[in-house]
């Protein structure tokens, strides 16, 4: 595989943006990291983003969103209704088949105009799960029960998840959710969604992230200290619930075997959990060990933007090696209920 | 490194149709299962599925792939979902040809579907918005326009439009998927069918429909073990820009042909109308024909519609026969469409395009266009590596 | 304040309607008929409910099996209140629950009067709705069981209709809002005036605003400029035919491309007091406003579009958006 770095990454994340539409609040994120490495719009080889119609309540609204590029003259360019991961994903694999050296790619997402929590019911099977409109904090809940009825994973270990991540927050002016509380406190919350309580689930957020993408030399160029993707993969689980083992993730597993998680020490880990609970499965499914910073930046429980939330974990994590906080890290995105689907790469320094 | 070869081993699609009878899962799971078929593949021996879609209200499914992973095979396998507007079928296989080209995947199947059925377009295409004023329903009202432009930029006779619309209905008679079968359909009838979007007569715009198409891709170790015709994939490209700014082409989009000039670069196509056996363009209302052969380089600006009327685009004696499978004016499930016509260049290259085969075919174009007629899709498939 | 927010609700809702083929369909029969089914895997084990696929292999299924109407709860939650959407009134708790005979669970509400009464591997019996469709609601929900109900799958009829088809409504509510650029065009609307934005790079103006240039890739200048109720027509669609989701239209009517002057991008805008047939690319227009009094914060104030009588514009390259041979330096 040829190397392929992030060498750059910009991203907002706020409570409610309701101020500016997608498009107005994305450009000055595309032209950051355009300026971050001196490219135009025009010298990216490819472009890929990643968001959602159902989120924004309109058909096709990554249309009103590409004129932040700027694209005239046209752009080769690519959209995926998925977390901008996979966006980046795309374009990864577009810089394997050599013939360009970079690529530019975002993501981003507004829950705040609607109930996320209930949109995502329409995610569910169609006949049989949506049509009762159970919510994601219900299906959460339940695979948690099991969990904790199964010994996997303890409350106490949950809300220690919890707290951290709020830890972890206060230092990152991206988080939303950044209130340090103690792990007695945490406890001592009511439940939400009985076993779930309140610091148990994400903070939704609005915003938008935007990664620059390049190849071997052209990465040197570009970046101090380009973040390598040493190995990137992604699987998927089965939807039906019932079939499924909900104390673990094999999606997850089987991508980070593939992406090399398990080949040397992993400093710090950037999963894209918004509960306590996939904290618990990813960190678990992944085999990382006490020796790992999970999610330094408060991870996407203390910020949790729809379409963004993975594109941001893997520019949290290149952010640390490019920064020489870390040498090796891995991010995760995720997709569907009770993390169906999962992407896992590798970032390695120099 | 250099890019790895890759070819499409088996297409498979379903019956087009105002309603499909089955399940979503299952009308893809038919696509899949006839595409797995002709390529002499089983669901282990996919890498990794690619689907493409247009808007998910549609079908009020958020983001279905996450719900169809299981129907396609995919558990402990990767899956994508583009959405790119109404080029997503083409732009859906030019992701999945990236797959291959890149080494990252072996033996990919990629397909497009929309079952329009469960709502109804003109809703799923223009919702409400607030504050705003709506004058248009549906995209008839958004291309009228343009095509208003391009007759009176060409003074094309103002026929041009029926005669596609009939080519294109006759062709779609040898295509046993095609939604519309009108045997019986005559030149007057369609002239004389009522104006919808004038200039756009009823006649000359596509159905709603339901289906899917699939397709299997393999890399040429795969290719070169299958036992069977395989259509070689010579380009892919794909081409965005904003629908709205002054000084936009927009009769022959800068994007349309910047596609077109890079996918026939890739395949080493000079002369394009006489080296290209057969296309599939996206044609969903009828003047889209004659726009596109002149954006994509067949006929000089301003020529296009003599093509037509001199019926270079049939299949009975044109030397480009356009969509033989019947195009979009004949089937026009939206996510599928682009999909399809790929699929149809490869199985006319493949020699396995049935009752609509082009006579020794050896080099076929698929396109795909979508939005405000701002993003593209094109791929150049042959019969030889 | 340019920088309030305006915002209004947008509720998106549809019926919509979903063929289901033979084993959903066939579920959903026999929910109609008293009877619960789930399907046989290739391994002899029974999913409920059915697909018509393994969804771990994908191999395909057909043989449906009928269950009990009693079994287990294997994990569950408790749903305090009803979320709007729901198909339940009072509390209740989320369940799966694996039927006697199945070997997986199924989703379904399980009705007790507190988080207290559920746990899991509590035994529960179906609640059936008195009037009954072939829909997953059939189910009205569960209820802890009686020791005394066996569940034994009741005897499907023969000769019953087939489902073939259910409806799914769906309805999501947002709150819209417009963005930076396009709230201050709606706030001018109320005083008749029309905002437009410009590119940085070009200088070019497009109405209405939308905050960024796609030619530069950059936001507009942050000025907006009025521009004149007058311009003429780009291009034009007449439709002919009544669409059913716009009864407030009568055909024939034109929608335009409306380009003002001063700006060179068009936007749409109906034809007004001008019969289809009269309407010409090039046709100078003016706005037709509704009444002072009924003036609001909307881009519908403007009712539409009439011609002003003056001379055609000539259009520079009909081809290109916003060119005319006069008027487009200003």
């Amino acid at each position: 595989m040829r190397d392929v770095a992030i060498v750059a990454f910009s991203q907002r994340q706020e409570a409610m943006i309701n101020i500016e539409s997608e498009v107005e609040f994305m450009v000055p994120l595309m032209n950051e990291a355009k300026d971050a490495v001196g490219l135009t719009q025009q010298e990216m080889g490819f472009t890929c983003s990643g968001s959602s119609d159902f989120l924004a309540g309109q058909a096709f609204s990554f249309v009103m969103t590409i004129d932040g590029t700027g694209p005239v003259p046209p752009i080769s360019e690519s959209h995926v209704e998925q977390d901008g991961a996979w966006a980046l994903y795309e374009a990864w694999v577009k810089l394997q088949c050599g013939d360009i050296d970079t690529a530019f790619v975002y993501s981003y997402g507004k829950s705040s105009p609607g109930s996320l929590r209930d949109v995502l019911a329409t995610q569910m099977d169609p006949y049989y799960v949506a049509p009762l409109w159970p919510d994601a904090f219900a299906i959460e809940a339940m695979a948690a029960r099991h969990m904790l009825e199964q010994g996997v994973v303890s409350e106490r270990q949950l809300a220690e998840i919890a707290s951290r991540s709020r830890a972890h927050a206060a230092s990152n002016p991206h988080a939303v959710r950044t209130a340090p509380k103690s792990v007695d406190e945490i406890l001592a919350e009511d439940y939400a969604m009985a076993p779930l309580r309140p610091s148990d689930l994400p903070a939704a957020s609005d915003g938008g992230a935007v990664i620059v993408l390049a190849a071997d030399d052209k990465a040197r160029e570009l970046c101090d200290r380009p973040a390598w993707i040493r190995g990137i993969d992604h699987r998927s689980d089965a939807h039906t619930l019932g079939v499924r083992d909900l104390t673990t993730s094999m999606s997850a597993r089987i991508a980070a075997e593939k992406a090399g998680v398990g080949n040397d020490k992993i400093d710090i880990a950037e999963l894209h959990a918004p509960f306590s609970t996939s904290e618990a499965v990813l960190t678990k499914a992944l085999g990382l060990g006490e020796d790992t910073v999970i999610n330094p930046s408060g991870g996407a429980q203390a910020a949790h933007t729809m379409m963004a939330s993975g594109l941001i974990r893997l520019g949290e994590a290149a952010q640390r090696i490019s920064r020489g906080d870390a040498d090796r890290a891995v991010a995760t995105a995720a997709s569907g209920p009770c993390l169906q689907q999962n992407l896992v790469a590798v970032l390695e320094g120099e | 490194m250099g890019k790895e070869r890759a070819a499409v081993l088996g297409v498979g699609q379903t019956k087009y149709d105002t309603t499909y009878p089955g399940s979503m899962a299952g009308m893809l799971r038919e696509a899949a299962t006839n595409a797995l078929e002709m390529s002499g593949k089983r669901w282990d021996d996919i890498d990794a599925v690619i689907m493409g879609k247009a808007p998910d209200f549609f079908e009020g499914v958020m983001m279905p792939e996450v719900y169809l992973a299981e129907a396609l095979g995919c558990v402990g396998k990767p899956i994508m979902r583009v959405h790119t507007a109404g080029s997503v079928g083409g732009s859906t296989a030019c992701v999945a040809t990236s797959m291959i080209q890149s080494g990252v995947h072996e033996t990919v199947l990629t397909i497009g579907w929309e079952k329009q059925s469960e709502s109804n377009a003109m809703w799923a295409l223009s919702l409400p918005q607030p504050f705003a004023t709506s004058v248009n329903a549906g995209a008839g009202g958004y291309f009228s326009p343009i095509i208003r432009r391009y007759m009176m930029m060409t003074e094309a006779p103002e026929l041009i439009g029926c005669m596609v619309a009939l080519k294109d209905r006759k062709h779609a008679l040898n295509n046993p998927y095609a939604h519309l079968h009108q045997p019986d359909l005559t030149f007057e009838q369609v002239v004389e069918s009522p104006m919808l979007w004038d200039p756009i007569r009823y006649s000359e715009t596509c159905p709603s429909s339901d289906g899917a198409c699939a397709i299997v891709l393999g890399s040429e170790k795969v290719a070169e073990a299958h036992d069977g015709p395989v259509a070689w994939i010579k380009g892919i490209a794909m081409r965005s820009e904003s629908g709205s700014f002054a000084g936009r082409n927009m009769v022959s989009p800068a994007a349309s042909e910047a596609c077109a000039d890079d996918v026939f670069a890739q395949a080493g196509i000079h002369d394009r109308r006489k080296e290209i056996d057969a296309v599939e363009m996206y044609v969903p209302f009828s003047w889209y024909e004659p726009m596109w052969l002149e954006s994509l380089g067949f006929a000089e600006k301003g020529q296009g519609w003599k093509m037509v009327e001199e019926g270079a685009t049939s299949i009975d004696g044109g030397d480009l026969p356009v969509n033989c499978s019947g195009g979009v004016l004949s089937s026009n499930p939206i996510g599928a469409s682009g999909m399809i016509r790929f699929g149809e260049a490869a199985l006319q290259v493949m020699g396995l395009a049935g009752d609509h085969q082009v006579d020794g075919a050896k080099t076929a174009v698929g396109h795909a266009y979508g939005g405000a007629a701002q993003y593209y899709a094109m791929w150049v498939v042959g019969a030889d590596k | 304040m340019a920088d309030e927010v305006l915002t209004a609700p947008l509720v998106l809702e549809y019926p919509f309607t979903r063929t289901t083929g033979p084993v959903i369909g066939g579920f959903l029969t026999g929910l109609r008929e008293g009877v619960i089914h789930g399907v046989r895997r290739s391994d002899g084990t029974v999913m409920c409910p059915p697909l018509e696929y393994d969804p771990i292999t994908s191999a395909p299924l057909s043989e449906l099996v009928a269950v009990g109407t009693v079994g287990t709860v294997t994990t569950w939650t408790w749903n305090g209140e009803p979320r709007a959407q729901q198909p339940f009134t009072q509390p209740f708790a989320w369940a799966m629950i694996t039927l006697d005979g199945a070997d997986t669970p199924m989703l379904h509400a399980v009705f007790v009067d507190s988080a207290d009464d559920m746990a899991t591997g509590m035994r529960v019996e179906v609640v059936w709705r008195d009037e009954r469709e072939g829909h997953i609601t059939d189910i009205a929900g569960f209820i802890p069981a009686v020791a005394s109900t066996t569940g034994e799958p009741a005897a499907m009829p023969s000769d019953v209709e087939q489902v073939q088809s259910v409806r799914t409504p769906i309805r999501m509510e947002y709150t819209y809002t417009p963005g930076r650029a396009l709230s201050q065009y709606l706030r001018a609307m109320k005083d008749k005036r029309i905002l437009g934005d410009t590119c940085p790079e070009t200088g070019e103006v497009s109405v209405p605003p939308r905050g960024v240039s796609s030619v530069a890739g950059k936001p507009t200048l942050p000025e907006l400029v009025d521009l004149p109720d007058t311009g003429y027509i780009e291009s034009f669609n007449i439709t002919r035919v009544p669409i059913k989701m716009r009864p407030d239209l009568t055909p024939p009517y034109v929608s335009a491309w409306i380009v003002l002057d001063g700006a060179s991008v068009g936007f749409m805008g109906l034809g007004m007091n001008v019969e289809p047939e009269d309407v010409r690319v090039g046709m100078r227009v003016r706005a037709v406003w509704k009444p002072d009094d009924e003036l609001e914060m909307s881009a519908q104030n403007i009712l539409g579009w009439e011609p002003t009588g003056e001379p055609d514009e000539v259009i520079a390259d009909y081809a290109l958006v916003g060119r005319i041979e006069q008027g487009d330096d200003q």
